[in-house]
């Protein structure tokens, strides 16, 4: 269909999309694992309740969130050139896609932790385990499926702004559906990288969704 | 003999949107050690929140108690989780781990205390043989009934061999048939291990099945205390009698 440049530059575009996502995705949850947690037990219901630090958080994750990814974007680039060496392509969104994804991942990993049952804490508590243990071993394992559900939602939406991020050079395939079909009018590439976009996200979903399930000792 | 547990004069004031909530109005009682020791009254007289301040999962706003002749609040935390290790509780709800199969909740007590991961499996079949599930090894909580998780949280409790046995509405999920059978497990513990019992419920049945001393209590205040015959038999206070009443009619 394609001549053979073209074929490879969506091939690298595809891997560029992966790389910039899967990479993003990890740093995301370097920083918004931790966050969730601090939320999570900082929160007034928590095992450490101290409303000081729970409101800082809280107020920095709502602020990072509010802000458009796309305005995000332009606005760490001197951020993003001071890191990388350069604010293009697909190693420098990274920089950007983290500080958006980190916040939104730490407001859903808070999410999953808090729904793990109270009355489960508690008989961790009368037992004598101490906060770690209990985040360890109650939370994050009793929270396992919710959290890698919650995964699979970030991977999909850090993929889509990684997308999204082609409108100012950012590498993958949203810069060539970008340079393609709305600069030079070729849609039946733009097309082809949709096809691969959703294909992607339906794949990432389509794993995460069936470790979550495997996973899951809830149900008898 | 110093009794296993002194409460003293010990108050819990709860502030809450609306006001404050006194749960807890300045209670006093000891329970001597090997004792079946119930408490009872009402849905919100304040039970709950007096066993909870028994190994301080709730801090009494006011007064001390003893467990073994050692003042509670004089701990430092690290001595707390040590002493909660000798503390076990059971609950309504049963509390156990959903994404861990039998055996492994009931090493996680075991964990807590720094068991090695070979020796806790032992342990945990040893205590699944004492309540009678060792063909349930391996299942997941959701897989068991009402009365199999509450054998399980039994087993689990045991495992780090406690002094005392705080169980709050331990059997109010449960059917009478099933009741009937995990109060006589916690018969057998109570006098196979010498662990001191103290049942929370507010069924009346559970109390005369298998205590021997009683305190009633009744919006945050105890209000009278004795063994279980005399209670039954000739409550002294118009609260008691209420309760009693209340309950067969
Ligand atoms: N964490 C809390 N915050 C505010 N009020 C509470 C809290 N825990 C219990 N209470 C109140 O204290 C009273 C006693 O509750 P509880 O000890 O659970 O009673 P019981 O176990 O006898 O049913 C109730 O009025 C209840 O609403
Ligand atoms: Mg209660």
């Amino acid at each position: 269909m394609f001549d053979e440049t073209i074929r490879n530059m969506l091939i690298d575009g595809t891997w560029a999309t992966l790389y910039m996502t899967l990479v993003s995705s990890l740093f995301g949850y370097v920083v918004g694992l931790p966050l969730g947690i601090i939320l999570a037990i900082t929160d007034k219901e928590g095992i450490k309740p101290n409303a000081v630090i729970y409101k800082i958080l809280d107020f920095v994750v709502n602020l990072t969130r509010s802000i458009p990814f796309l305005i995000l974007l332009i606005m760490v680039m001197p951020l993003t050139k001071a890191i990388v060496g350069q604010s293009y392509g697909s190693t420098a969104t990274i920089v950007p896609l983290t500080i958006a994804a980190a916040p939104f991942i730490g407001r859903m990993v808070e999410s999953s932790l808090k729904e793990v049952d109270k009355g489960v804490i508690e008989a961790a508590q009368s037992m004598g385990a101490g906060t770690f243990t209990i985040i360890y071993k109650v939370l994050l394992g009793e929270a396992r499926t919710s959290l890698l559900v919650g995964v699979t939602i970030a991977v999909g939406t850090i993929l889509g702004y990684s997308a999204m991020s082609g409108v100012v050079g950012g590498g993958g395939l949203g810069d060539i559906a970008v340079r393609y079909g709305y600069y030079r009018y070729e849609t039946d590439i733009m097309f082809v990288t949709i096809i691969i976009l959703v294909v992607l996200v339906q794949i990432l979903q389509g794993i995460g969704m069936m470790l979550s399930k495997k996973l899951d000792r809830r149900r008898a | 003999m110093e009794p296993i547990i002194r409460v003293e004069n010990i108050s819990k004031t709860f502030q809450a949107n609306n006001g404050q909530v006194e749960a807890v109005k300045n209670i006093s009682f000891s329970i001597e050690k090997g004792d079946i020791f119930g408490i009872i009254g009402l849905s919100g007289a304040g039970k709950s929140t007096l066993v909870r301040c028994l190994n301080l999962l709730e801090k009494q706003s006011e007064g001390n108690i003893y467990i073994d002749g050692k003042n509670l609040m004089k701990l430092s935390s690290k001595e707390l989780r040590k002493q909660r290790q000798d503390i076990g509780m059971i609950f309504q709800h049963f509390n156990l781990l959903m994404q861990r199969n039998v055996v492994d909740n009931i090493c996680f007590p075991l964990e807590i205390a720094g068991v090695g991961r070979k020796q806790a499996k032992k342990r945990a079949l040893e205590l699944l043989e004492t309540v009678g599930l060792t063909e349930k090894a391996r299942a997941y909580p959701a897989q068991l009934s009402g009365g199999q998780k509450q054998r399980v949280a039994i087993a689990r409790v045991l495992a780090n061999n406690p002094k005392i046995l705080l169980c709050d509405e331990a059997t109010s999920a449960l059917d009478p048939q099933t009741t009937k059978s995990i109060l006589n497990l916690l018969k057998e513990i109570n006098q196979k291990y010498g662990i001191t019992i103290v049942v929370i419920t507010h069924e009346m049945a559970v109390v005369r099945e298998i205590c021997s001393k009683v305190a009633v209590l009744d919006h945050g205040r105890l209000v009278e205390e004795g063994t279980v015959e005399a209670l039954f038999g000739a409550p002294k206070t118009e609260e008691a009698k209420q309760l009693i009443l209340n309950t067969y009619a």
